[in-house]
């Protein structure tokens, strides 16, 4: 497992307030919406903020949010490819 | 128009005492000016992905809802009122606080749309699947009454209406509870909130809690009580307050006799304490006279423990001696009138008849 | 038969003025109130807003207040709202003793609370405004100083609050338990709520195009607006602005900031209000939108319109781009709106409006227009599901 991927787990359960989730709970190709783990739309605007704070990317439409946050690997993915942090 | 005869089947409450408890003799004791809520155990009441965003107001909202709904029979109720002073204070603070912080930057959304004041109206809504009417009120110590006054308003209107779930949270936060103290709405010095009604001073001290109701036309042998009417009222002085509850009861058709019982809002406030006790000597002298705030606490929605002290009084037929203020005994009460302010503002009366 | 509530006076204070005759002007005249913020302390001044364009000081010397008021913004807006309201209805010093007062806020005093915050526990100075922060100190305020005895309370119910007023107003009325009430509500620009709804990622940075396929955010803004309803029978020939022929409340229990895809708490908010009215749905003439301009909310209206008319969905317009969302006030506002329209037989315009919703296809009205107006349907919506919608009607001799 990467350390990014790592990162974003703790990320998620952290900010999110998933307290009830271990690192391993989460796995990397596992949907993180809808039937998956059961994140929402407000959990989208809210990884919008930490990809900015921690990553330095801006995402001004929230519609792109669920796509790029589909699972862990494409979060990690999106994340290499356009990071300015 | 005539009031419809609107039962209560449901109660509920969540507040610095264990449940049923007081009547039991045991009464839960404190050495602090702000003392927080019983923890109960919401995940059984609410699923985890909603129960983590939520801050204890919310939680105890909801769980209190459910628990009076389960107890009436109920499982989705036709309106949703509720009542809270001072709203999502935690979520307030923390998205201030943010604000305040990073200076307008970088902010989540979930503590802002968290802190609104109809949250929990919004989310009993949601949770219950209930599309039916649905109000917050935000008016003080005066906001579950305004909401006892709504629901009698729907029932009026809608004799058809089965069941109307009604109820008052608010809970503590650290910043705007602490304000409460720099604004001297709290003693000075720390105190066992069994001396709370005994010392002469300023302030009081505050707590949070939810308590839920479930209202219907129909009568069972669920019911706990009637609600036979409820006032809020401007008042200047005590003699005002007197003079409000004579006419107020003469208009309901009973006199000063049929009341059986009162439960009083005397906070250990001595500023504001005198519009109880002028009642005390004077009005209800003769009555029997129960506090409950050296228990509870004051907070904008505490008289909903006072509603729900009513109700089990009922049930029980007798008063847990910790709560009276006076030597004047009543087994059985049938007539039980709630009077409540705070700092000398939006006076309430409410009055209860037994099933 | 049901004849509706009687209004008899208005008052309004927003981004189009300081009083109803300034505000018809400015929306006769297409006139936008949006503007960028003066008075309003912020980081994000890029933001359009509805900003009133007068400074606390300013209105407290309208008010005659002393130094030491504990007047938040809000509550100045509502006093000078509500004030005009009464001198309208020509309440005398025994009618306010009786009369009640039922505002909607969201915000109450935040804007003294977030710039006190921070000093409260090392300064003594400010503390006054402690109690202020919280809805119903606002209400109780503005009570005072109007001096209305009657009964007192506080809607919050986010941005359908005032409308929630106005609809409680109307039913205490109705079941006989007040002669007058002032009902309507205010909210005043904070940090709280501008950093809010920018987190959510609904702002617009342009000025708001409600109805718009291409509209993508909505613009904030504040001020206050007040009616006074009054019984019948206790009139004595007072000239009467309209009635309230209908309301109705419902949750849409779907999500706490979004609305439903079928917009059902919309669908079920406007058929209540229909039937209490006794209306069907084609005597609506014109709707006032809550047209928010923000993805979601226009498209769930829309297809509440459509479910609830038909092929025949009424003229509509949201005002929003006048005033910005006033939130709490929202109601209220465009109560005023409404029964101005109805007095003038005019549809105020949608303004910024160009291409209509590739899902509905439905063009709200973009210019003023003259048309003879019986009943008037006003929708407030706001978070944690709860919708409101009035009527308002022509009062017929």
């Amino acid at each position: 497992m990467s350390d990014l991927r790592t990162e974003l787990k703790q990320s998620i359960i952290e900010q999110l307030n998933l307290e009830e989730l271990e690192l391993a709970d989460i796995d990397n190709d596992q949907p993180l919406f809808g039937d998956g783990l059961g994140l929402d739309s407000i959990d989208v605007l809210e990884l919008i903020v930490m990809l900015e704070k921690d990553y330095g990317i801006k995402l001004t439409d929230p519609e792109q949010g669920k796509e790029i946050f589909a699972s862990i690997d494409k979060m990690a993915e999106f994340i290499e490819a356009n990071r300015t942090k | 128009m005539k009031n419809k005869r609107l039962y209560i089947n449901g109660i509920s409450s969540i507040s610095a005492q264990l449940g049923n408890e007081v009547f039991e003799g045991i009464v839960t004791t404190y050495h602090q000016n702000i003392i927080p809520a019983v923890s109960q155990n919401y995940k059984e009441f609410i699923e985890p992905m909603a129960l983590r965003r939520m801050s204890r107001g919310i939680k105890m909202g909801i769980t209190a809802a459910k628990i009076a709904l389960n107890e009436a029979g109920i499982n989705k109720p036709e309106a949703i009122i509720t009542g809270t002073g001072e709203g999502c204070k935690q979520d307030t603070d923390k998205f201030l606080e943010a604000i305040l912080n990073q200076d307008e930057k970088l902010l989540t959304p979930t503590a802002f749309i968290q802190s609104t004041h109809n949250t929990i109206g919004g989310q009993l809504a949601q949770n219950l699947d209930c599309t039916g009417y649905n109000v917050t009120y935000t008016q003080n110590s005066a906001s579950f009454e305004s909401a006892l006054i709504d629901v009698q308003l729907l029932f009026l209107e809608q004799p058809d209406l089965n069941s109307v779930l009604v109820g008052g949270v608010d809970e503590l936060s650290e910043k705007t509870t602490l304000f409460m103290f720099l604004d001297k709405q709290l003693k000075e010095k720390e105190i066992s909130n069994l001396d709370l009604l005994i010392k002469d001073s300023p302030g009081t001290i505050t707590s949070e809690g939810a308590h839920f109701f479930s209202i219907s036309t129909e009568k069972s042998d669920k019911t706990y009580a009637e609600l036979i009417d409820v006032l809020v009222f401007h008042a200047k002085t005590s003699e005002d307050v007197s003079e409000k509850i004579l006419k107020w009861l003469q208009l309901n058709n009973y006199t000063i006799q049929d009341i059986d019982l009162v439960i009083l809002g005397n906070n250990g406030d001595n500023r504001f304490d005198y519009f109880y006790h002028h009642l005390q000597n004077g009005l209800f002298s003769e009555k029997a006279q129960l506090a409950y705030k050296h228990l509870t606490g004051d907070y904008k929605t505490v008289s909903g423990y006072a509603f729900w002290l009513a109700c089990k009084l009922f049930k029980t037929g007798s008063t847990p001696e910790i709560l009276k203020l006076n030597a004047v005994t009543c087994q059985n009460p049938k007539i039980i009138l709630i009077y409540n302010q705070y700092l000398g503002e939006n006076h309430s009366i409410m009055i209860l008849n037994s099933n | 038969m049901n004849k509706g509530i009687v209004v008899t006076g208005m008052g309004i204070i927003s981004a189009l003025g300081n009083s109803v005759a300034e505000n018809f002007s400015a929306l006769t005249a297409g006139k936008t109130g949006l503007s960028y913020p003066e008075f309003f302390q912020t980081n994000h001044s890029n933001l359009p807003v509805g900003e009133v364009k007068f400074s606390n000081e300013e209105l407290a010397g309208k008010l005659n207040l002393h130094e030491d008021h504990i007047f938040t913004r809000a509550t100045l807006f509502g006093t000078i709202a509500a004030k005009q309201a009464i001198f309208q209805a020509s309440l005398s010093k025994d009618d306010l003793k009786e009369t009640g007062f039922i505002s909607g806020t969201s915000v109450g005093g935040m804007d003294a609370t977030e710039k006190y915050y921070q000093e409260y526990e090392e300064k003594t100075g400010q503390r006054r405004f402690i109690q202020a922060q919280h809805p119903g100190f606002t209400t109780s305020q503005i009570a005072s100083y109007l001096k209305l005895g009657g009964y007192v309370t506080t809607i919050s119910t986010a941005c359908s609050s005032s409308a929630n007023a106005i609809m409680l107003g109307a039913r205490l009325i109705k079941t006989g338990k007040l002669k007058r009430v002032v009902v309507g509500g205010t909210d005043c620009l904070t940090k709280f709520t501008l950093n809010g709804f920018n987190s959510l990622m609904i702002l617009s940075e342009e000025f708001c195009k409600a109805f718009d396929d291409s509209r993508n955010g909505l613009n904030l803004g504040e001020g206050a607006a007040y009616l006074v309803l009054e019984a019948d029978d206790v009139l004595n020939g007072k000239p009467v602005l309209g009635r309230i022929l209908g309301y109705g409340n419902a949750n849409d229990a779907f999500h706490q900031t979004a609305s439903s895809e079928t917009g059902q708490g919309a669908f079920l908010a406007i058929k209540k209000a229909l039937e209490i009215a006794g209306l069907p749905p084609e005597k609506i003439d014109y709707i006032n939108a809550h047209g928010t301009a923000t993805k979601n909310n226009d498209l769930s209206e829309s297809t509440a319109f459509l479910r609830i008319f038909g092929e025949n969905v009424p003229d509509f317009s949201s005002t929003k781009a006048f005033t910005g969302h006033t939130l709490a006030a929202s109601g209220g506002m465009e109560a005023v709106f409404s029964l101005l329209a109805l007095q003038n037989d005019q549809i105020f315009p949608n303004l910024n409006f160009e291409i209509p919703m590739r899902e509905t296809g439905l063009k709200p009205v973009s210019e003023l227009k003259k048309k003879k107006l019986l009943h008037i349907l006003s929708n407030s919506f706001g978070f944690g599901g709860n919708c409101t919608s009035l009527i308002f009607s022509k009062n017929e001799e």
